[in-house]
């Protein structure tokens, strides 16, 4: 209407606004950014220079470093998320359909007894879980540790599916099965392309969770089979020799990159998913 | 193609809480459209649930043909269903969605080609076989979804309520439409509505429902001039029919309907001169364009004074609300001859299309012959507070 309306107004509230934000967003990069200089700087750069300052020489020294000595537990961690997070979401894809759509006598009770899995500590588990799993030949190794969190994903997976699948009407199961498809054929040819957005939600959590978790890496794995994070708790906390900080730095640079990969690459979906509403019929 | 019989079906959802279906029992010929009508919560989607297969009756027999389907499951009862929300799969195009139900019962290519091509041809939704139903209007959806129906073959067609998602004018269109293509098809369909006018304008039979019981059952003519009970002359026909609660007496050996304070007497038809009427409460029905305008004197019908209270002009005809023995009575009129408000008129009406309904049980009361359905102590207390 006016000229004034055209031009960008800069009131002292928004300058104001935008430098609390710019803070906070230095605040959380400055770690990064410390982690990222330090991981090129060579082991007398760091104890002579500061802690932001650029490295005087560029060197790769502290990533070669440590992808040799990480190297191993890096695929370890691969060889327990990867099929932890397929399995996990599959079954409870599966769960979340019978939940929702195949309701039977008590299965409102039976996905609130499963809830609890989601608020329950782990560490409570740790003893028993522990037991089970030398009964069962598999204490120590890479299949127990995948067969822990697939257990103890189960709940949050399910959760997702089961409260995704409940906004689905009815009638398309009803339709369908007047169409004459059975149980997995629903599930696989009208369900499961639906599901793209929760698979997504469900795929992102669980590979965050299983690729960070430490605590039933350090307890259900030893020497070989540990996971990176165990590995790089290892690595940062021994206390023979000389710190090499670059090392440290680049191992946990190397434990965090996947994590951060799936994000960039499949963040918009994360979102997408979280707040997807109902599904228009 | 088949015929449909229900025998003395129930369903309950567990010991203690009421049936939510009672003693149903009806059954259509082959070729037959069947409605299902009644408020919500009535059992009719129930019902028709049931006949689908996607919940198990309590009690009682289905039978399709001389089929008892009663234990079969869906997919084996060759039914096909049209849903209130059409339950097209979002992430099929409309050809797939059509080709779902043939593909899993294994026919081959060619005749599922051909199949989709009729029924596309039929319903003209050629132009659309290749969108996602996301791209289509509620129109379209509900004709894919019918035509999901139609490719099957099916021996019965059920419809839950499908054009209730549409718009007024749609609506109007697709219900001449439907009636069109069953004349046409010629397979036995049952047709769940809360609509009346559904209810009259598509069904060879209706089943009036209530509570999870039958009211009636019969043809849209029996259905609308002969109801059994309250709760059917009350539901079926719009503007409803009006009530009035009275005492019959007998004078000069005659039973008489004393309306407006005495001043009008209706004489009541000679088939409910029978004993046993006199001195009781009823209620006495009377459709709104049973009500004429007085057209002279000394024609021996019954004619009452009342001050028009409000017109409702609604195109082809004019409703004239009257006061009459303190009750609200509608009067359905041509528009040319209907009077002003405050204007006093004599109306008249035929005694012999009076109908008489038991004040206390809702039960129509005077006829040898009518359809008698349950007595039902709930019809009545809905009534009594009018």
């Amino acid at each position: 209407m006016t000229s004034l309306a055209d031009k960008p107004s800069i009131s002292l509230s928004r300058i104001a606004i935008y430098a609390v934000l710019i803070l906070a967003v230095l605040l959380y990069l400055v770690p990064l950014v410390v982690m990222l200089l330090t991981s090129f700087k060579t082991p007398e750069d760091i104890s002579t220079g500061n802690l932001l300052s650029w490295p005087t020489v560029v060197s790769g020294i502290g990533w070669v470093k440590a992808w040799a000595t990480v190297n191993g537990y890096f695929w370890n961690s691969i060889k327990i998320t990867v099929p932890a997070v397929l399995i996990s979401t599959a079954i409870g894809a599966l769960n979340g359909y019978v939940l929702s759509m195949w309701r039977f006598r008590g299965s409102q009770l039976f996905f609130g007894l499963l809830l609890f899995g989601c608020f329950l500590p782990f560490q409570t588990v740790l003893l028993p879980a522990s037991f089970t799993l030398g009964k069962m030949g598999l204490a120590s190794t890479t299949t127990g540790l995948v067969f822990i969190h697939v257990v103890y994903g189960l709940a949050f997976t399910t959760l997702f599916f089961r409260n995704y699948y409940v906004s689905i009407p009815d009638a398309l199961v009803k339709a369908a099965r007047l169409d004459g498809a059975g149980f997995f054929t629903i599930f696989r040819r009208i369900i499961l392309p639906m599901s793209t957005p929760i698979i997504m939600v469900c795929l992102i959590w669980q590979f965050t969770q299983i690729w960070n978790d430490f605590l039933f890496g350090v307890v259900f794995s030893s020497g070989d089979s540990q996971p990176i994070t165990v590995a790089l708790n290892n690595l940062v906390n021994t206390s023979t020799g000389a710190k090499e900080y670059n090392v440290d730095m680049a191992a946990a640079m190397i434990a965090g990159l996947p994590t951060l990969l799936v994000y960039v690459v499949a963040g918009k979906y994360f979102v997408r998913g979280l707040t997807a509403g109902a599904v228009k019929g | 193609m088949a015929t449909l019989e229900l025998r003395n079906v129930n369903k309950t959802y567990g010991a203690g809480l009421p049936d939510t279906l009672k003693n149903i029992e009806l059954s259509i010929k082959d070729g037959e459209f069947l409605i299902l009508v009644g408020p919500s919560g009535c059992g009719k989607s129930t019902l028709m649930n049931c006949i689908a297969g996607l919940e198990t009756i309590t009690g009682g027999a289905i039978m399709i043909g001389d089929q008892d389907v009663s234990g079969m499951s869906p997919k084996d009862r060759d039914i096909a269903m049209v849903f209130q929300s059409y339950a097209l799969y979002p992430t099929m195009s409309v050809r797939e969605n059509i080709e779902f139900g043939l593909k899993i019962r294994k026919m081959s290519q060619a005749a599922i080609d051909e199949e989709v091509a009729r029924v596309a041809k039929l319903l003209q939704i050629e132009h659309l076989l290749n969108r996602k139903p996301g791209q289509l209007s509620g129109g379209q959806q509900q004709r894919v979804a019918m035509g999901r129906a139609l490719a099957r073959r099916p021996k019965i067609y059920l419809f839950d309520e499908p054009l209730s998602n549409l718009d007024a004018k749609l609506r109007v269109e697709m219900r001449t439409e439907m009636k069109l293509m069953h004349q046409r098809l010629k397979t036995t369909t049952v047709y769940v509505t809360h609509d009346q006018i559904e209810a009259m304008t598509l069904g060879d039979k209706v089943a009036v429902m209530k509570d999870g019981i039958i009211q009636q059952f019969g043809t849209p003519k029996e259905i609308y001039n002969d109801p059994a009970n309250l709760f059917v002359a009350s539901f079926i026909g719009s503007p409803p029919m009006n009530f009035i609660p009275l005492r019959l007496q007998r004078k000069d050996g005659r039973l008489l309907a004393l309306l407006d304070s005495g001043q009008a007497r209706c004489e009541l038809p000679m088939s409910m001169q029978d004993a046993g009427l006199e001195d009781r409460e009823v209620i006495l029905g009377l459709r709104p364009e049973q009500i004429t305008l007085a057209s002279g004197e000394g024609n021996g019908l019954p004619s009452i004074k009342a001050e028009v209270q409000v017109t409702e002009p609604t195109g082809p005809d004019t409703l004239v609300f009257v006061n009459l023995n303190d009750t609200k009575v509608c009067c359905r009129l041509a528009p040319d001859v209907a009077p002003q408000v405050g204007e006093t008129v004599t109306l008249q009406f035929d005694p012999a299309k009076v109908l008489l309904f038991d004040a206390k049980t809702g039960e129509r009361l005077g006829t040898a012959g009518a359809p008698k359905a349950e007595a039902h102590s709930a019809n009545v207390a809905q009534f009594k507070g009018r």
